[in-house]
């Protein structure tokens, strides 16, 4: 018994302070998957944040995206010209869903929205592998997937890049949706249906704005992820990952999605290599679905989001 | 500037129907420039129902709106909205998340413009544009007299003063026509003399021109230049206060009580 408390509780920390430099190598490597989580998360809060819906497709929009800028690479489009038009791509698609799929279900209940990004997530799925076929692709954009050590520690050059993009694109839309007046409206559109059309704010403007920039979203979350791990279909299964980040950090929050995030990528490094021998290793798999289970129980709204008064 | 003449608003005929309930049967109204028009009558004569056609949330199925002189019988809230057409809830309609500040600055929404790239760096243009609103805002915020609150999220705050946020975030959009729904419903003898104060404050200084729902009587004879009475979705009555208060058909209809 005492062996095993030893085990759990003391020389895991012990482990900690007898390497620092691997100590931060391991935090280092949890900031950077958890930054490409929150990526993912990121997605679905803009879109739950201005409609209510939870978007089962933003997965698939992910692959949809990185499908698209491969295929266009693979054409010899030059990346930049490649990351343009798939911009363009994503943006049509949210003109397109939000007039053949949102527009005639307005005012229907949430669960009518959700059931609808289902069979989007099935035709997305089918239409991307119908334009650009359904074998693995490499995602290669010229930043080698190399690793430099700065006093000791091991950074990957890759994962370093896509860490300072995502937070860079983070820190922008948490900027966008603070102080613009776009944001603001958005903020408004998620409030307050009524009031907001009573102000003056166009819905259908702002469903369009949204779905786009959660397309925008998924291209980068799909060039990060497809950079690492190649393009392939199991890429849309990175939305499973995201799901205990919106519930750990609350569904409506921008900051929450980050920093759910941040705890769920470093939570599960350090579960892996220091507590991972323990059972056998493993524990990165199922630590997040874990966390957010005990968050449901203690904490339904999650750490940043709005707690939810149901009036029945 | 001389100003237009000729009614802001007309309402000719208008039906607004739900299945087979007419909501408001052929109602007519003509609301003149900076006026005060009290629109009274028994829970489900349609007051709403006919404010919610003018301010573009129902369409009528019959019937003919226009502002200024222009037809906008079909328009949505939003373009309502962009023409001067401002409006509160009967039920509060705030942005419970954000501060009192913040829902105030939503009313401006529509004055502003230019990139938003620009206003995402805060720089330049779009910054003075925001400092402007905001100092706008801090005006309306002084006259209603909600300093004390700037930064509260609206949704914690006490009805009367949400009700009084709501009409601040009104007024932000600078309207022509303010639509008010049952402003004081709710509220305490104080709060109620604040808000009639605010109401004709804002009528004399704004110029704004002002329709609203009401159930105090005190408070409608008070306030009013002129009260339209509505019972079972039609008009039948519409005239000064004192006119009204006299009419036989009101009295029987909706001041039964108070009559006997």
């Amino acid at each position: 018994m005492v062996d095993l408390l030893y085990a759990v509780g003391v020389a895991p920390f012990k482990d900690m302070a007898g390497a620092p430099a691997f100590l931060i190598e391991v935090l280092i490597g949890g900031i950077f998957a958890g930054l490409m989580y929150s990526l993912v998360a990121l997605g679905f809060v803009l879109i739950f944040k201005a409609s209510g819906v939870f978007n089962f497709a933003q997965g698939v929009m992910v692959l949809f995206a990185a499908l698209t800028l491969v295929g266009l690479l693979e054409r010899g489009a030059p990346v930049v010209v490649a990351l343009a038009l798939t911009t363009v791509v994503m943006v049509a698609l949210a003109f397109a869903i939000e007039r053949l799929v949102l527009r005639p279900l307005v005012n229907q209940a949430h669960i009518i929205l959700f059931m609808a990004t289902i069979g989007l997530n099935f035709f997305l799925e089918g239409f991307g592998e119908m334009l650009w076929g359904a074998n693995v692709k490499k995602l290669d954009i010229g930043i080698p997937d190399r690793s430099f050590i700065v006093r000791g520690v091991q950074i990957n050059q890759l994962e370093l890049t896509a860490a300072v993009t995502a937070a860079v694109l983070v820190t922008l839309l948490a900027v966008f949706f603070q102080r613009t007046r776009i944001g603001r409206a958005l903020r408004a559109v998620a409030d307050d249906h009524e009031a907001a059309l009573s102000i003056g704010v166009p819905l259908k403007t702002i469903w369009i704005v949204v779905w786009s920039v959660a397309g925008v979203v998924a291209i980068v979350a799909g060039l990060m992820w497809g950079a690492k791990s190649g393009v392939q279909f199991s890429l849309s299964l990175i939305a499973l990952k995201a799901l205990p980040v919106l519930i750990l950090g609350g569904f409506e929050s921008v900051p929450g999605a980050i920093v759910g995030g941040l705890i769920i990528g470093v939570g599960e490094k350090l579960g892996e290599v220091y507590w991972g021998p323990l059972v056998g290793g493993a524990i990165e798999n199922w630590f997040a679905y874990v966390l957010a289970l005990t968050v449901l129980l203690a904490r339904p709204q999650g750490l940043f989001g709005e707690k939810i008064i149901e009036r029945v | 500037m001389s100003e237009p003449v000729g009614p802001l608003l007309e309402v000719d005929g208008v039906s607004v129907r739900f299945g087979a309930l007419i909501a408001v049967n052929r109602v007519s109204l003509r609301i003149r420039r900076r006026e005060i028009v009290a629109i009274i009558g028994p829970n489900g004569a349609g007051k709403t129902t006919l404010l919610n056609a003018v301010s573009g949330f129902y369409h009528p199925y019959e019937g003919r709106i226009a502002f200024e002189g222009r037809d906008r019988t079909h328009l949505s809230p939003p373009d309502v909205a962009a023409l001067g057409i401002a409006r509160t809830f009967q039920n509060v309609a705030l942005f419970k998340g954000m501060s009192v500040l913040d829902n105030i600055m939503t009313g401006r929404l529509l004055k502003m413009s230019g990139s938003f790239l620009l206003e995402a760096l805060y720089w330049g243009p779009a910054r003075r544009q925001e400092l402007e609103h905001r100092a706008f805002v801090e005006r309306i915020i002084d006259f209603l007299e909600i300093q004390a609150i700037r930064k509260t999220p609206a949704g914690r705050l006490p009805y009367g003063l949400q009700k009084r946020v709501e009409l601040a975030r009104a007024l932000a959009a600078e309207p022509k026509l303010l639509l008010l729904d049952e402003p004081m419903a709710g509220m305490n003898v104080e709060e109620k003399e604040d808000m009639c104060r605010f109401i004709l404050d804002v009528n004399q200084e704004f110029g704004t021109t002002i329709a609203l729902i009401e159930h105090d009587m005190g408070v409608v004879m008070d306030i009013s230049d002129r009260v339209v009475v509505l019972d079972y979705g039609r008009k039948i009555a519409d005239g000064e206060p004192a006119e009204v208060r006299r009419d036989q058909a009101v009295l029987d209809a909706y001041l039964g009580v108070a009559h006997a």
